[in-house]
């Protein structure tokens, strides 16, 4: 289903929503495209008018100014027109609906919604919905998906690590309510990695997280060892209230990334986070500055995988 | 009163054990004789049911008519009229309507507008606690003089376990049947989905299991306690069907009944996000599937209901999480109980005896029975007619249903009502048999 909802007939991106359904060639493909957007921001001007003349709505039901401001940023440099719309404070609160919000946005003549939601589908129900010339990338929805988060973080292991095949990874922290582990699971096991693995107290595991294609582990040590990638989550302090963690404090002696739980890692492994971090929580501030850190790179990485999927999209459409 | 004949077809009446071919009498909306042929009857309507089963109305354990209070939803009429069509002449509406079931008026207003619509028998639950709100207990015995057969709360929490046992207490008291939908709020949360891996996969706030079966255990231990009968509504999971069956065995006086969908889908069922598949009990595994239909066969499940729950478009438009739970099925009742026979050791009269004399029984209803001077409530049904669920053949309001589009076996072609043919399936040109 998500696979027909996301592809046109010839097999080409149309929606962006998750990367369930997506091959490892389509993958790729989203890779390559990103690597001839890289230097871009390097040159003196730093657009391409492929979408030149487009209409691209960011439609943010939830407040992120980081991820906002990177899918900006790729439109922009595409040379597309963009609207920010922060419906949180406008439209829904006054009581109109999900599909209200979008009728009247579509009536606007927009090519784009990128969608960012508290609920699980909210993205989904938008591409059911939206006329059919419009593409809908997913920009994180409730704790589903965050597609292009993880293709960013698989661009950075590519280039870091150069192959896929053979890699351990582990993504450490609160699985249960992010959106980034499931697309990360999904896309490094679509992209061939030996293994995924996930360490975390049972609190903050999905239920049956091994039919995610993962190995679950609540000892540092023991899933740190050997592994290529560590990626760390941020513990979603706004969960601490619900009885998932006893303290901060017992949480970072247990699943904190420190140089020294580091060590059990390949000498030459490298440490992600999707950002924002909580420094001393989830990670020490030694290694999310020190030198096996790639997280800086993450965000650089961010506005060229973004343009790639932005023009992938609308390409396909026939539209661009 | 007219006198009716219904000859030729196939008499299925669990009540009373019967099974074969043959004629049924009606008269004065009683049935006169089954079977054997009455010399000196002289009909003035003649049903010719060749290739047909003949049955008892069916009687449904929950039936929401979104009336009073939702009537953007369906109404007594649209939803009563839907049930006959679907073979089902009595049906108990759960308490929670708006205003709920928690006053003798709203009794009567029901009561008012299912006599004035004419279609299937409406018995009304009564609510359990004011408001439903969890916290003070309802006038149940009011309730009861008005015509209420059971209490409950419907999906509606209990403020703690006291109330419950003082609930328990003062209906057993009234000798009141409970209605209770075991599930234990703190649990389930805000839950959308069984959790398990479906719900891990989509990041869908998961319903555990033992939120209904600690809810069901807590009920059971109380039943013990209080001496209420206890039946225990849409139960969805192995431990609940674990521990009906040893409740049972013990000797403690409590039934079950599970919502036909629970018997066909699971959670791998799921289309991703699709609304139509937001239920509540949510869609569990396959094992829990399989424990429901075995409960079916071997007794410990009492009866099947349709659950229905009518929405309007605007209920089921949405993220996921954000719909309003339920599937109007009533109409897909039939087919899909009879898609359960031939297989999992239910036969045709078990599955039927799921619809008919089990929910009676369980209600206390003069109903479900074909037995010689009951009222002539009947179901006539082709079980191997072949259609498909869209819209021109679909009565309830409602239009949520995960069954759009899909073509399914069985269906009733005449309903009557004490002795009264209210409904007749106005054949379509081109009939397809399995």
């Amino acid at each position: 289903m998500t696979r027909h909802l996301q592809l046109t007939e010839q097999g080409k991106l149309k929606h962006f929503l998750t990367i369930e359904g997506l091959d490892r060639e389509l993958l790729t493909e989203i890779l390559d495209t990103a690597e001839s957007f890289v230097g871009m921001s390097e040159h003196q001007v730093k657009k391409v008018p492929l979408l030149r003349g487009k209409t691209i709505v960011n439609l943010f039901f939830e407040n992120s100014t980081r991820t906002r401001t990177t899918f900006e940023l790729a439109a922009t440099r595409l040379s597309a027109d963009v609207l920010n719309m922060d419906i949180a404070r406008s439209a829904t609160s006054k009581g109109e609906s999900l599909l209200d919000t979008i009728r009247n946005l579509e009536a606007m003549q927009v090519d784009m919604f990128v969608v960012r939601h508290a609920l699980s589908g909210a993205a989904h129900f938008i591409a059911q919905q939206v006329a059919p010339h419009i593409s809908v990338i997913n920009a994180g929805d409730g704790q589903h998906a965050h597609p292009t988060q993880a293709m960013l973080d698989m661009f950075t292991i590519r280039q870091y690590k150069k192959q896929f095949a053979g890699l351990k990874v582990a993504i450490v922290g609160d699985i249960l309510h992010s959106r980034v582990a499931r697309s990360q699971i999904l896309a490094l096991n679509a992209l061939g990695v030996a293994e995924v693995r996930v360490i975390a107290p049972k609190t903050l595991l999905p239920a049956q997280v091994k039919t995610m294609g993962v190995t679950p582990i609540h000892d540092m040590d023991e899933g740190l060892a050997d592994v290529d990638v560590v990626i760390m989550l941020r513990l979603q302090k706004e969960r601490m209230n619900s009885a998932f963690l006893p303290s901060e404090s017992e949480f970072f002696r247990c699943f904190g990334l420190t140089e020294a739980k580091l060590q059990r890692a390949k000498s030459d492994a490298i440490v992600m986070h999707p950002g924002p971090i909580n420094r001393g929580v989830e990670i020490a501030s030694s290694v999310a500055d020190g030198s096996q850190s790639v997280i800086l790179q993450q965000v650089s990485n961010g506005v060229a995988v973004r343009m790639a999927i932005m023009s992938m999209a609308m390409q396909s459409g026939g539209t661009a | 009163m007219s006198r009716i004949k219904i000859e030729n077809g196939r008499i299925v009446d669990p009540a009373n054990g019967i099974d074969a071919i043959g004629s049924l009498y009606i008269s004065g909306g009683k049935i006169v004789a089954v079977g054997a042929a009455l010399a000196d009857f002289d009909a003035e309507q003649t049903i010719d049911a060749a290739g047909q089963v003949v049955c008892p109305g069916f009687v449904d354990l929950s039936v929401r008519l979104r009336e009073p209070g939702q009537t953007q939803k369906g109404n007594i009429q649209s939803e009563t009229r839907a049930a006959l069509a679907a073979g089902v002449t009595s049906l108990c509406l759960p308490p929670d309507t708006k205003p709920c079931i928690d006053t003798p008026a709203v009794v009567e207003y029901i009561k008012d507008k299912a006599e004035q619509a004419g279609y299937a028998q409406v018995y009304s639950i009564g609510a359990l606690t004011q408001r439903l709100d969890g916290n003070e207990l309802s006038t149940m015995f009011a309730l009861k003089q008005a015509g209420c057969i059971a209490v409950g709360n419907a999906s509606a929490p209990l403020g703690n376990l006291l109330i419950l046992r003082r609930a328990m207490e003062y209906a057993s008291s009234h000798n009141l049947l409970l209605m209770f939908r075991a599930n234990e709020a703190s649990l389930s949360g805000k839950g959308c989905a069984h959790e398990g891996a479906v719900a891990s996969r989509y990041g869908l706030p998961g319903i555990p299991e033992a939120a209904e079966s600690i809810a069901l255990a807590q009920c059971l231990e109380l039943a013990e306690l209080t001496g209420c009968r206890v039946h225990f509504s849409q139960i969805s999971c192995k431990q609940s069907v674990i521990k009906i069956q040893q409740a049972k065995k013990y000797g403690l006086n409590v039934t079950a009944d599970v919502a036909i969908h629970q018997l066909h889908l699971t959670e791998n069922d799921i289309e991703p996000f699709d609304s139509n598949y937001h239920v509540m009990p949510p869609l569990r595994a396959a094992i829990d599937r399989q424990y429901l239909r075995e409960a079916l066969a071997n007794g410990t499940v009492d009866a099947i209901c349709s659950d229905h729950q009518p929405h309007d478009l605007d209920a089921k438009l949405g993220a996921f999480p954000e719909t309003e739970s339920g599937v109007a099925a009533l109409e897909t009742l039939l087919p899909l109980t009879l898609a359960l026979t031939g297989q999992h050791r239910i036969g045709l009269a078990q599955a039927l005896a799921g619809l008919t004399c089990n929910p009676a029984r369980i209600m206390g209803l003069a109903a479900g029975t074909l037995a010689i001077g009951a009222n002539a409530d009947v179901c006539i049904f082709d079980p191997a007619l072949v259609w498909r669920v869209e819209r021109p053949a679909w009565l309830s309001a409602g239009c949520n249903t995960p069954y759009w589009g899909r073509e399914l076996i069985g269906r009733v072609t005449h309903t009557l009502q004490a002795g009264r043919v209210a409904y007749r399936l106005q054949q379509p040109a081109a009939t397809n048999r399995a």
